[in-house]
């Protein structure tokens, strides 16, 4: 149940992926405001140092989801599935891994390069040390941009994530979304394997 | 016998010699009686510290003030001072921008800064305890204020003033815990006489 199946996500990889998903969507809207709306200064004051806080938590969970991700078995892929769908869902999954990770070091960056050196205290209870980066305007522009710009190549890639989970389980009928949602969803529920997909999948979880 | 003379000779012109500088060293605030402006060169800095060390720091620019030194009773003295937070003055302009909004002094509702003294208690020969009225953002409050004598002659006269005011009752906190509640003022004072 804690595990992943053969067939099926375990409650550990559905709980990492829709807290990370919840946080993820979250911090995208909370960054856009801060950044691109007009507030209040001291609403968005607040807003940086919540945005911060929860970004410190999308790392933590991403870190231990990659580290899952790395050790846990993969279930195979639903039936119905063709070869090239599966391939382009592993790389999409893959660099979601990596984008959740490497999207908050960017944006602690962004906070240990900028000149007004912030401390961040995170949830206003530990102070969490920046980043040995120089800080200058030119490294903080640096970093604010390259943290912006994989946010939104994120957010691009969770969108086709979101559109290929809907098109297989409600256009396809492939159980793809139903067996993130609901540990221990088995095979048997859904269509009868089919025998070339199940050779493929056991073929390895780390080439596509 | 001569020798004993001698040495207590030598003691009286000690005792002089150290008597001379000291008497420089802190002026009497009875002797610097009278009325006076504030200069603008006078200097005020303020300063924020914040968790794990460093902090904000800067001073303000414009301001304006006056003061009475009561040679007979120094309890009896006053002052009356403003503060120009527009004028505000720090390390970044992102910093001076933030402290002029609507988060910190709110410089488009309220421009200015006062002080009022009520009470002046007199410490030591050179040196008093202020006691007034502060506004800030249409909050008043009783704060209190260290000030030493450092000079004066016949046209000026200088002082170091020390506060902590607590930023938060005058609706400013934004930044807690981040950065201190309180916000340490030091000041280098010149009045010119009027
Ligand atoms: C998965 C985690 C995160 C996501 C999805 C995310 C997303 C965003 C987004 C969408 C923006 C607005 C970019 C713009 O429009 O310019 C932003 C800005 C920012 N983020 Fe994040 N963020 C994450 C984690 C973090 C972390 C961990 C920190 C710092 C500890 C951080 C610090 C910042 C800062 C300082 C900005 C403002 C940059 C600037 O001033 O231009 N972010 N973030």
């Amino acid at each position: 149940m804690l595990r992943n199946g053969e067939n099926d996500f375990g409650i550990v990889t559905i709980v990492l992926h829709w807290t990370i998903a919840l946080l993820v969507l979250g911090l995208m809207v909370v960054g856009f405001a801060m950044r691109r709306i007009e507030l209040d200064p001291a609403l968005q004051f607040s807003l940086y140092q919540w945005h911060k806080s929860l970004g410190f938590t999308a790392l933590g969970l991403a870190l231990l989801r990659a580290i899952w991700w790395l050790t846990e078995r993969t279930p195979r892929p639903v039936p119905g599935l063709h070869p090239f769908e599966h391939a382009a869902a592993r790389q999409t999954h893959r660099i979601l891994i990596l984008l959740g990770i490497i999207t908050p070091l960017a944006g602690w960056a962004v906070a240990s390069a900028s000149t007004l050196n912030m401390p961040s205290l995170y949830f206003n209870i530990i102070v969490i040390p920046h980043l040995p980066l120089q800080q200058s305007d030119s490294a903080e522009a640096f970093w604010a941009l390259t943290h912006a710009l994989l946010a939104y190549v994120m957010l691009a890639l969770v969108a086709i994530h979101i559109a290929a989970a809907i098109y297989h389980q409600f256009v396809r009928g492939e159980a793809v979304l139903i067996r993130m949602l609901r540990s221990g969803f088995r095979r048997s529920d859904a269509a009868p394997v089919e025998a070339g997909e199940a050779s493929e999948a056991v073929a390895g979880r780390n080439d596509p | 016998m001569n020798a004993r003379r001698h040495l207590a000779l030598t003691a009286a012109f000690a005792l002089i010699a150290m008597a001379l500088p000291a008497r420089a060293q802190a002026p009497s605030l009875a002797d610097a009686a009278g009325s006076y402006s504030i200069a603008t060169s006078s200097r005020i800095h303020f300063s924020i510290g914040q968790t794990g060390g460093g902090g904000i720091a800067g001073n303000f620019a414009k301001f304006s003030g006056k003061f009475r030194i009561d040679g007979g009773n120094v309890s009896r003295s006053s002052v009356e001072f403003t503060l120009f937070p527009e004028s505000v003055r720090a390390r970044e302009r992102r910093i001076e921008n933030f402290l002029r909004s609507s988060a910190v002094f709110d410089t488009d509702n309220y421009q200015t800064v006062t002080f009022r003294s009520t009470r002046v208690t007199q410490t030591g020969p050179s040196s008093a305890n202020i006691e007034g009225a502060l506004t800030a953002r249409g909050k008043t409050r009783k704060e209190r204020f260290a000030v030493t004598l450092t000079d004066w002659d016949k046209r000026s006269i200088s002082f170091t003033i020390r506060g902590s005011i607590r930023r938060a009752p005058y609706g400013m906190d934004v930044g807690t815990p981040i950065y201190s509640n309180v916000v340490e003022f030091d000041m280098d004072i010149k009045g010119l006489r009027r």
